[in-house]
């Protein structure tokens, strides 16, 4: 493919991730951080959110498998995400971790066992569409392209 | 672990000591930071950031790290929390007068009150963008360079 369509293709994709709610203006700020002395910063920031977030998930996990659940770990694993994924604007993670937080207020198992589901069926998602986001600019960069700035 | 960005030995841009358990925000931070012209020290618990500061147990304060011009602090971390960190600086006779941040990802109006009046100089909203650092600026251009002098309009 040219240059020219792989850069229409990144700036619909990415239009689309926004319209659709997976990510938020927060995103738009690490991708205005990124410059010559880091031109791989939004990668970078990204791939500390999917180590933490696949480390919270097997422990959020865990967390809710015990027989007498500790609500309150469970809830500082959930702090943790929400901050993590607000912080690189994957919006409906976070928002998924909010609807979570209260349920483990009211330590409700069942509602947490359905969050913790939705929480991670959002993770998988935004991460499998921020790779393909990546892998869109790393196609421009060998065509020799620029990747496009994004109003 | 505490790490510091590069910079030459007689720099004129000033100091921040971040801290923040997560990783991702403390990247974040660094990063609004130096794209801020500011030069910085990154700590991921209170502990760490005491020994930064020279208050670190058995410690002296000539064993710490170059002057530090602002502290931003996360509020809710394990261990120490950033309210206690505020009230350890502000007992310091040498460092009560470094302006400390709080900042949160929770808008919790008595958690606000009382940073304020332990002190903090002000307590911001997470995520930060780059608007919210452009106004920590006038906070450290006063401390660093008190003779320059800088008009610093308001919040």
């Amino acid at each position: 493919m040219e240059v020219g369509q792989l850069q229409k293709s990144f700036v619909d994709y990415t239009a689309s991730l926004f319209r659709e709610g997976f990510l938020d203006g927060q995103f738009s700020q690490l991708q205005q951080l990124q410059d010559e002395s880091n031109p791989d910063f939004v990668v970078e920031v990204v791939s500390l959110f999917f180590e933490d977030s696949d480390k919270l998930l097997n422990d959020l996990t865990r967390a809710l498998d015990q027989q007498n659940i500790d609500f309150k770990k469970v809830d500082a694993h959930v702090h943790q995400l929400k901050g993590s994924s607000s912080s690189i604007g994957a919006q409906r993670v976070k928002n998924a971790c909010v609807a979570f937080r209260n349920f483990c207020e009211e330590q409700n198992v069942e509602a947490c066992l359905r969050c913790l589901h939705q929480v991670k069926q959002e993770y998988l998602l935004v991460k499998s569409k921020l790779e393909t986001l990546f892998t869109l600019e790393q196609q421009i960069i060998t065509a020799g392209g620029a990747i496009p700035m994004m109003e | 672990m505490a790490s510091s960005s590069r910079g030459r030995e007689s720099d004129e841009r000033p100091h921040v000591l971040a801290v923040d358990d997560s990783l991702v925000d403390r990247r974040l931070i660094e990063k609004l930071l130096t794209s801020s012209a500011c030069k910085v020290t990154t700590a991921e618990n209170g502990q760490r950031a005491l020994e930064v500061l020279g208050l670190g147990d058995g410690q002296h304060a000539n064993n710490c790290v170059s002057e530090i011009n602002l502290i931003i602090t996360d509020y809710c971390m394990p261990g120490m929390t950033g309210y206690e960190l505020l009230k350890k600086v502000k007992e310091s006779s040498r460092l009560r007068e470094i302006p400390v941040v709080i900042v949160s990802s929770e808008n919790v109006p008595t958690r606000i009150k009382e940073c304020l009046e332990e002190g903090a100089q002000e307590f911001m909203l997470k995520p930060l963008n780059q608007s919210d650092v452009m106004k920590l600026r006038c906070y450290m251009m006063k401390l660093s360079h008190p003779s320059k002098g800088q008009l610093c309009i308001g919040r």
